[in-house]
């Protein structure tokens, strides 16, 4: 097990480390300056800026000092706003994020259990085809056509919910049930087949067998195992719903990491969008590594030194 | 003469499938004495695993159709009991064990709790009363440190492990009837027979009545009391087991002892396959289901079924050859036995 662990956070850094390094040899090939009105600056204004912020050096020397502080945890300042640093700017802007994103989670998975399981549970009946296109319909379309519909219905016609902003609690729920569509949808489908694979597995006959009723087999053979794994789809599930804030949050006003992330696109804060790219790609190889433990934990036949006993 | 157990009369099976009515079992005869052990051979295919099912009422509901004819537990006909009644009597007083042990115990949950379930189910024990009993059978069926296995998964087992695992798991309620489809056809020769004693032990001592399905007629000559041969969804001979090895009445009884290697050996003569392949269920209409592979078709054979003749004392054969109307076709000679 430990010998497992640390090969894994080995592992984990490399990948890490991988992803850094595109994602900062891509952004040179952006065009633009990361300057408000370039056009403006004279070419010994430039120079100035260029010189504070590093950008005068060959690209090598700018990567290795940015990989130097990145290993001190040093992710530094943003380009846009004087003097402040791209951590202080990314944890001001995570508790809202994370909120929506782990109600929309919530959500999302609750009601896919429930959909997957009645659907395989009632198999080829009319309830079950209904979930299926519904399934097929919430996975191939995007979510922010939903959430323009439910700003419009919801928010506007029915006035239930507030249609934008971050003004208390209400405010979360458009944005989370626009998130987790995709969510439900997609956990909807994953344990509809799970749960017809195991029903059609020996030991469910074997329990049938031992004269257990319908239900006890249901909940204690069939789910159980059907839902197992289901944990593997968090990482999966924690991309849709990373990605989808992106555009999510723009859409809501929530002041939340996606919106700044865009923010941050538009006007080419290099810092900014290197941090919160990294702190997105570790955040998703952090949950496939707890993922991978959990389902360790969860499933008796994988032990961690990879060998089947 | 020992009461009947179990009788299945005239049963009828068929399933509905994409490409229409598929009949399995069709007209299926047996009865099943206290204690004894009855042993139903036949090629891949003739309907023994379905005739197994439908006595436990196994098969899937959605496409079943039992059509014809009753299985009776004792006086009690099973097929008219409720979903909740079949339950009471599944694994308490009729249980069964299935060809692949590496599949069919539940991966995720320890052996000792999948033993204890039937229990708790069944005989109205407590937690630590269903453990005591649990462990009690896993010792007697042989496992090592039971102690501590009862708290092991599956995947911890080794596959003969794992069949004893589930024989502990079938007789833990002590059942009138044990019913092994194929027990020991996935497992390792010496491993099979450990199992086969173990079955044979466990059933002196418990009296159960035991169904054992098999295509190997050496488990059937170390096991059964009685063999029921079937094909194309009929049994066409049952008898004793001296009768049936002896005796045998049926072209594919003599065809299938003919292609067992032991008896083979003792004559010196080459091993004789059936040569043909089993009938297509879907399309099987009146007349001899062997008729299209046996040696000693006659015309009669191709446009009616043959009903079942008793040849001796508790052994019939379903052939045209034993039938009183074909007097001409005299089966000793045809069949060179007597
Ligand atoms: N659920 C089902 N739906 C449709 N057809 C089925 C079903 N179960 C069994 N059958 C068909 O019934 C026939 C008899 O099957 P059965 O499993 O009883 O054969 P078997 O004698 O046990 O053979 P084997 O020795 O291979 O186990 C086969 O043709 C099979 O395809
Ligand atoms: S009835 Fe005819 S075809 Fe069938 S086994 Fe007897 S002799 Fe052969
Ligand atoms: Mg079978």
């Amino acid at each position: 097990m430990k010998r497992y662990l640390i090969q894994r956070i080995g592992y984990m850094i490399i990948t890490l480390f991988i992803i850094v390094t595109a994602t900062f040899f891509l952004m040179q090939l952006l065009p633009g300056t990361p300057f408000t009105n370039p056009e403006k600056l004279t070419a010994g204004q430039m120079a100035v800026l260029n010189a504070k912020y590093g950008l005068d050096q060959p690209v090598g020397i700018q990567y290795l000092r940015y990989i130097g502080n990145l290993v001190q945890g040093d992710l530094g300042y943003s380009f846009q706003h004087e003097g402040r640093t791209v951590e202080s700017m990314i944890s001001s802007r995570i508790g809202p994020s994370a909120f929506i994103g782990l109600q929309a989670l919530i959500i999302g998975a609750i009601v896919g259990m429930v959909l997957g399981i009645i659907s395989a549970l009632k198999h080829n009946s009319l309830f079950d085809y209904g979930s299926v296109a519904l399934a097929v319909l919430g996975m191939s379309i995007p979510s922010f056509v939903f959430a323009a519909l439910l700003q419009y219905y919801v928010g506007v016609k029915l006035g239930w919910l507030p249609v934008a902003l971050w003004e208390g609690y209400s405010s979360t729920l458009l944005p989370s049930i626009a998130l987790s569509v995709t969510v439900t949808a997609t956990v909807a489908r994953f344990i509809r087949s799970e749960m017809l694979e195991v029903i059609g597995q020996d030991y469910v006959i074997t329990a049938r067998a031992k004269g257990m009723t319908e239900k006890q087999v249901v909940v204690k053979h069939v789910i159980r195992n059907a839902l197992i794994p289901v944990v593997t789809m968090l990482g999966p599930l924690a991309v849709s719903i990373m990605t989808g804030t992106l555009v999510i949050e723009k859409i809501f006003s929530v002041p939340g990491l996606g919106e700044q992330f865009t923010l941050s696109i538009l006007v080419l804060d290099y810092s900014v969008i290197m941090g919160i790219t990294i702190f997105y790609s570790a955040l998703f190889i952090f949950v496939v590594f707890v993922v991978d433990i959990i389902y360790g934990f969860l499933d008796p036949r994988i032990n961690f030194r990879g060998e089947s006993a | 003469m020992k009461e009947n157990i179990l009788t299945v009369d005239n049963l009828h099976v068929s399933f509905k499938t994409q490409t229409g009515k598929v009949t399995a079992v069709r007209g299926v005869n047996f009865e099943l004495k206290k204690g004894e052990t009855l042993a139903i051979v036949g090629e891949s295919g003739s309907g023994k695993s379905v005739t197994a099912k439908s006595i436990m009422r196994l098969l899937p509901k959605h496409n079943t159709e039992i059509s014809k004819g009753d299985i009776l537990y004792g006086e009690k006909s099973l097929l008219s009991l409720s979903a909740k009644e079949i339950t009471d009597i599944r694994g308490s007083e009729i249980s069964m064990v299935f060809q692949d042990p590496m599949t069919s115990l539940n991966p995720t949950m320890k052996v000792g709790k999948q033993i204890m379930e039937g229990l708790q189910r069944h005989q109205n024990m407590t937690k630590a009363q269903a453990r005591d009993r649990a462990l009690e059978m896993l010792k007697l069926v042989g496992i090592p440190k039971a102690e501590q296995r009862l708290d092991n998964y599956p995947h911890q087992f080794s596959g003969g492990m794992r069949q004893r695992v589930v024989i502990a798991l079938a007789l833990a309620c002590n059942p009138k009837v044990l019913i092994a489809d194929e027990p020991t056809t996935a497992l390792d020769v010496t491993i099979q027979a450990q199992i086969l004693d173990l079955m044979k032990d466990l059933q002196q001592k418990t009296d159960t009545a035991i169904i054992l399905i098999t295509h190997d007629l050496g488990v059937v000559a170390n096991m059964a009391d009685r063999v029921a041969v079937m094909y194309g969804g009929k049994i066409v001979e049952q008898g004793t087991l001296d009768q049936i090895f002896y005796n045998p009445q049926h072209p594919y009884t003599l065809g299938l002892l003919k292609s067992m290697p032991k008896l083979n050996e003792d004559k010196g003569q080459p091993l004789l396959p059936i040569a043909g392949s089993p009938p297509t269920l879907a399309t099987l209409g009146e007349g001899c289901a062997f008729a299209a592979r046996c040696p000693h078709t006659m015309k009669v054979c191709h446009s009616y079924t043959p009903q079942d003749t008793e040849v001796e004392q508790g052994h019939t054969a379903a052939c045209w050859l034993q039938d009183v109307r074909t007097p001409k076709a005299s089966p000793g000679e045809v069949l060179g036995v007597n």
